[in-house]
């Protein structure tokens, strides 16, 4: 056989393995599968590539993309990654490991993990996190069913119609098959409306309502009040946020939150189209049971060594099977490192300059917009480093305007708005240029 | 690997900071939000140097074992070498610098990989196409349970509410049945460790919507009737699923699509080379047959002429009326996507026909070379893994309190020795099993060596178990108190 | 050997009853606390709610097991046994002297299926 740099094995090897089996060549080793399951054509694929080739064909690939100046968010957030982050993620260690089952040899794992928990519970207010979920989409849709399996006799969810697209999107695909009844609550004035979530509370069949804690249209909602309508219906208030923006903003315990999920990207993570992500999820001590996913816990070794280990694994579709809390089983862990070591990096301090950068960047960009004359306000609502606005020109030749400048901006909504982000990464000169593109095109 | 103490919070120090950022030049600041939507205090996040984190993170990661450190034997994740140029692809920033919602002309290099994933993925199994979209080999699975629950539904067929599993599967497949939905049914293993025909016909009835299996078996056994289980399904009605966590010995020589599975998940985090991660990111492809193609979850990639688009996205109004719905956030991990598809380029059409091959010889080679000493409760050719039923000789009657050693003790003797452990105590049809897979990048000389701390460590347990019941003695931390860790959670940083 | 009590009732799924007028307390067998080792958690329901003769009402955790709790009789939970919740530990030392629910029988009849100490001893070959 030909040579090829991830097999190690010689002919001699495999004919020295091959006869201490006692089989007469690697054919044989398939003599128990039918011969109508073995596959005797050629496959449809590439010849080989060498190392060189395989980089020239991926570089001519990424060449084919555009790189843009983001100004848009939508559930992904282009924050700044300091250095650090893809130099300790890269640590083979930490990269090549398996699921830390074996404590004794991912302490390493284990204590990130441990730190992760911890700083979610710091950002949320919450009491316990776990050790991370796919992306924050399918941890809306855990919470979901989670508020289902504490309240089992109900069936019923309710949705602020002001979550993020994807948020709703892929709750409703979950709850359909599970078979729960979703229904939506209207945003009225861009902000999840209370009267409507009190009309749909009061059959007092809700297990759950979720709620954004920053809405689809960039909005810092006022949650004030919610928690005890929905707990005086016995159900759960779950809130979706922006763990960047929890830095700034009014917590969800402080909201009265039972559970808080969202996305971790806008902690470092790089937007790499959409994934992979990190999925986070924290919840009260009372809930702590039906949480999903792995959980990292404390503990001492024989000596009395301080170590950690993944426990309360019996709620785990590995134990549990089909009575598990959710079949989960591969988190998000590496990127929870990713979260981690950027969270440390920043501190209370840092998070807070992201914060104040993104919001003086996106309330400049916002009144400049304005005067251009070519938006209107759509809210007159607190936002933080998202905002949409009513466009008064066409939407799509804006975009395109935008693209043929190098910007990603101006992304049209369902409800016809157009969504702006500023991070930190963006400079006042950057938003001077864009407007001034704005300000000049023929619309 | 060393013991190291601290956690980040315990470096912290108030007024140090790590971070470097520019200066607010916009004359606007965050304090201008309502009090009442801003937080009450900052959060206490550590205040540390960078040097304080980089030396932290390093230490935390000499604790950690890796494939890069050493052999994993263990059994149905496929452990192999995951290679470096893969790391490089996925870090470039044509790719990394990409936002998810970017307009399709902006982002055509990045759908020509997603559509040559789809299209690799379908000729290596069989299938008519696949959706990128799940993050992980559950996450797949799930998807690709609603998909067999929306092709029933969408032909008026609503009654059809069981899965049928067999009692050696993985513990996601009745877990993921349930999320979905459906009601699980357990189909029982014959004496040959395959799925018993006997037991499987009275459970075909209209009511059954499929049928989960993996082949190999989780015994690394080949289910040998599998045509004829995929025709007694099919002409029942129902469904036939993959699970593709056993795909690596069938890669190259056998196809998923050819035995006449309809919907399968790839893990690609297993087969197609990208790392673990310590616990993800993975992802967990799902391909379907031509019948099933228009009920893949959206957003999808599709090609209009020279051009590709991406449809079914949330607000975009495309009819996708068949589609079983959105799964994640947005196309699915893209990252490691461009790492397995760096992989499959690597390998080529021929190369790909030894993966299986050489995978399947190295899973028999120790199987032989071991089973003089560990109990093999299946003999013949196995697949890709086998399971061993503990130790012939476990030292009971050598040992002062009669204790033997467990499959546990020689599992954690193996750390001793720069060895992960197999997979222990699964699958569930044996008390003692302990499941072994070696894969196709492990030479002979890494195979030879397990072989020989596996015989010296069983000799070991009939001199004296109690050293392997001690075990490990050379790791950073000895065994951990799980009971009391369980009974009182710590689960962060109290200060 | 487990420890096996005179006088209480047993259910196959390994929990025991003792009837108190009306009220049927329930607990699990030593047996059954033995092959579970080290119990890290009791899931129990709340006062209040119904349970139904055969159908599970709680369960047992250890580290790596989960074992579901089936109750012997039908009718409403009167009172759970709340120092469970935080040593659960309890049911190791002593399994017949820690209750887990009392449960105000809906049919007394019930009990007539289940077994006496003798036929238990008996299923657990002791």
């Amino acid at each position: 056989m030909g040579q090829f740099a991830y097999f190690p094995h010689t002919d001699e090897d495999i004919s020295l393995m091959l006869e201490r089996i006692g089989v007469g060549s690697l054919d044989g080793l398939y003599s128990d599968v039918p011969e109508d399951c073995l596959f005797k054509g050629v496959y449809d694929l590439p010849e080989a590539m060498s190392e060189m080739e395989v980089r020239r064909h991926f570089e001519a690939l990424g060449a084919k993309n555009s790189k843009l100046k983001i100004f848009a968010g939508l559930g992904a957030y282009d924050h700044y990654a300091p250095s650090v982050i893809q130099y300790i993620v890269s640590r083979s260690e930490f990269l090549t490991a398996y699921t830390p089952y074996q404590c004794e040899i991912s302490q390493g794992t284990l204590r990130y993990i441990f730190e992760y928990q911890s700083m979610i519970c710091m950002l949320t207010g919450l009491a316990v996190s776990n050790a991370s979920l796919y992306d924050g989409p399918t941890a809306a849709a855990e919470a979901m069913r989670m508020s289902v399996a504490c309240s089992p006799k109900k069936k019923r969810v309710l949705l602020s119609a002001a979550l993020l697209p994807n948020v709703l999107r892929v709750v409703e695909t979950y709850a359909r098959y599970y078979g729960v009844e979703l229904t939506l609550v209207e945003a009225e004035g861009g902000q999840t409306s209370r009267a409507a979530l009190e009309r749909e509370l009061a059959p007092g069949d809700v297990a759950g309502v979720i709620v954004p804690g920053i809405n689809r249209y960039g909005i810092v909602e006022n949650l004030e009040g919610f928690a005890d309508l929905v707990h005086d219906r016995k159900g759960l208030l779950i809130e979706y946020c922006d763990p960047s923006a929890l830095a700034v903003t009014k917590t969800p315990a402080e909201w009265g939150a039972d559970i808080a999920v969202g996305d971790g990207q806008s902690l470092g993570i790089p937007l790499c189209y959409g994934g992979p992500y990190v999925g986070f999820m924290a919840t009260t001590d009372a809930c702590l049971r039906k949480m999903p996913g792995r959980i990292v816990g404390q503990t001492a070794d024989k000596d009395g060594k301080r170590s950690y280990v993944l426990t309360l694994q019996a709620r785990e579709q590995h134990i549990r099977r089909e009575k598990a809390t959710s079949n989960i089983c591969s988190n998000e862990s590496l990127m929870a490192l990713f979260v981690t070591v950027y969270l440390s990096l920043m501190g209370p301090e840092g998070m807070k300059r992201v914060n104040d950068l993104s919001y003086a960047g996106a309330h400049y960009l916002h009144d400049r917009l304005l005067s251009t004359g070519k938006f209107a306000e759509a809210f007159d609502k607190p936002f933080l480093k998202e905002f949409v606005l009513k466009p008064l020109v066409p939407a799509d030749r804006l975009q395109e305007v935008l693209l043929s400048g190098g910007y990603f901006a101006a992304v049209q909504t369902e409800e016809g708005y157009v969504n702006f982000c500023v991070t930190e990464k963006r400079t006042k000169a950057e938003i001077d240029a864009m407007v001034s593109i704005i300000q000049e095109a023929e619309l | 690997m060393r013991y190291y103490d601290k956690l980040i919070f315990e470096l912290s120090k108030k007024g140090r900071t790590g971070f470097s950022l520019p200066c607010n030049e916009y004359g606007r600041h965050v304090s201008e939000l309502p009090s009442e939507l801003k937080r009450s205090s900052s959060p206490e996040l550590p205040e540390v140097s960078e040097v304080d984190v980089v030396r932290h993170y390093t230490n935390l990661s000499q604790m950690n074992f890796g494939v890069d450190t050493g052999f994993y034997p263990l059994g149905s994740c496929t452990m192999k070498y995951n290679p470096k140029i893969n790391e490089e692809i996925a870090a470039m920033s044509g790719f990394s610098s990409l936002h998810p919602l970017q307009p399709a002309c902006t982002v055509q290099g990045a759908l020509e990989v997603y559509e040559a994933m789809d299209k690799a993925l379908s000729a290596l199994t069989g299938m008519a196409a696949f959706t990128l979209n799940p993050c992980a080999g559950a996450h797949g699975e799930l998807t690709g349970l609603m998909i067999m629950r929306q092709y029933h539904i969408s032909r008026g067929d609503f009654g059809r509410t069981k899965v049928i599993v067999p009692d050696s599967a993985h513990g996601t497949n009745p877990a993921s049945a349930a999320v979905c939905g459906l009601e699980v049914v357990v189909v029982k293993s014959n004496a040959d460790g395959r799925i018993d025909l006997a037991d499987l016909k009275p459970l075909l009835d209209d009511s059954v919507a499929g049928m989960m299996m993996t082949n190999p078996n989780t015994l690394g056994l080949f289910e040998t009737e599998i045509i004829r289980i995929a025709e007694m399904v099919h002409a029942a009605g129902g469904l036939l699923y993959y699970d593709g966590a056993n795909m690596n010995p069938l890669l190259g020589k056998v196809r998923p699509g050819d035995m006449g599975f309809d919907i399968l998940h790839l893990n690609l985090h297993k087969t197609f080379s990208t790392p673990h991660g310590g616990g993800g990111p993975g992802a967990g492809p799902v391909g379907v047959s031509e019948a099933l193609r228009d009920l893949l979850p959206v957003p999808k990639v599709v090609r209009e002429g020279s051009a590709l688009k991406v449809v079914g996205r949330a607000g975009s109004g495309d009819e996708t009326p068949l589609s079983a719905g959105e799964v994640s956030a947005f196309l699915g991990n893209f990252g490691i996507i461009l790492r397995a598809y760096a992989y499959i380029l690597m390998l080529g059409k021929e190369n790909v026909r030894m993966v299986g091959p050489l995978s399947v010889l190295n899973a028999n080679y120790v199987k032989e070379c071991l089973k003089d000493s560990y109990k093999l409760p299946m003999e013949g050719v196995c697949k890709h893994e086998f399971v061993f039923d503990g130790l012939i000789d476990d030292g009971a009657s050598k040992a002062a309190d009669g204790q033997g050693a467990t499959t546990l003790d020689v599992a954690k003797r193996l750390l001793d020795f720069g060895f992960h452990a197999p997979t222990i105590y699964f699958p569930l049809l044996f008390h003692q099993a302990l499941m072994i897979e070696p894969t196709e990048t492990e030479s002979k000389e890494t195979l030879d060596a397990f072989i020989d701390v596996m015989h010296r460590i069983a000799a070991e347990a009939a001199e004296n178990p109690a050293v392997l019941r001690e075990a490990p003695h050379g790791t950073p931390i000895s065994r951990p108190d799980e009971t009391t860790a369980a009974r009182k959670p710590i689960l962060k940083w109290n200060g | 050997m487990s420890k096996i009590v005179e006088g209480l009732k047993y259910s196959e799924s390994h929990e025991w009853v003792k009837v108190e007028g009306g009220i049927a307390v329930i607990g699990v067998s030593d047996y059954a606390q033995k092959e579970m080792g080290d119990i890290t958690y009791v899931d129990v329901p709340e006062p209040g709610d119904t349970v139904e003769k055969g159908v599970e009402f709680g369960a047992l955790e250890s580290v790596k097991a989960s074992s579901d709790l089936f109750s012997p009789v039908s009718g409403t939970v009167t009172e759970v046994n709340e120092a469970l919740c935080d040593a659960p530990e309890l049911i190791n030392e002593d399994a017949f002297a820690n209750w887990i629910i009392k449960v105000e029988m809906s049919d007394p009849s019930e009990l007539d299926a289940l077994m006496d100490a003798a036929a238990y001893s008996e299923l657990v070959g002791e």
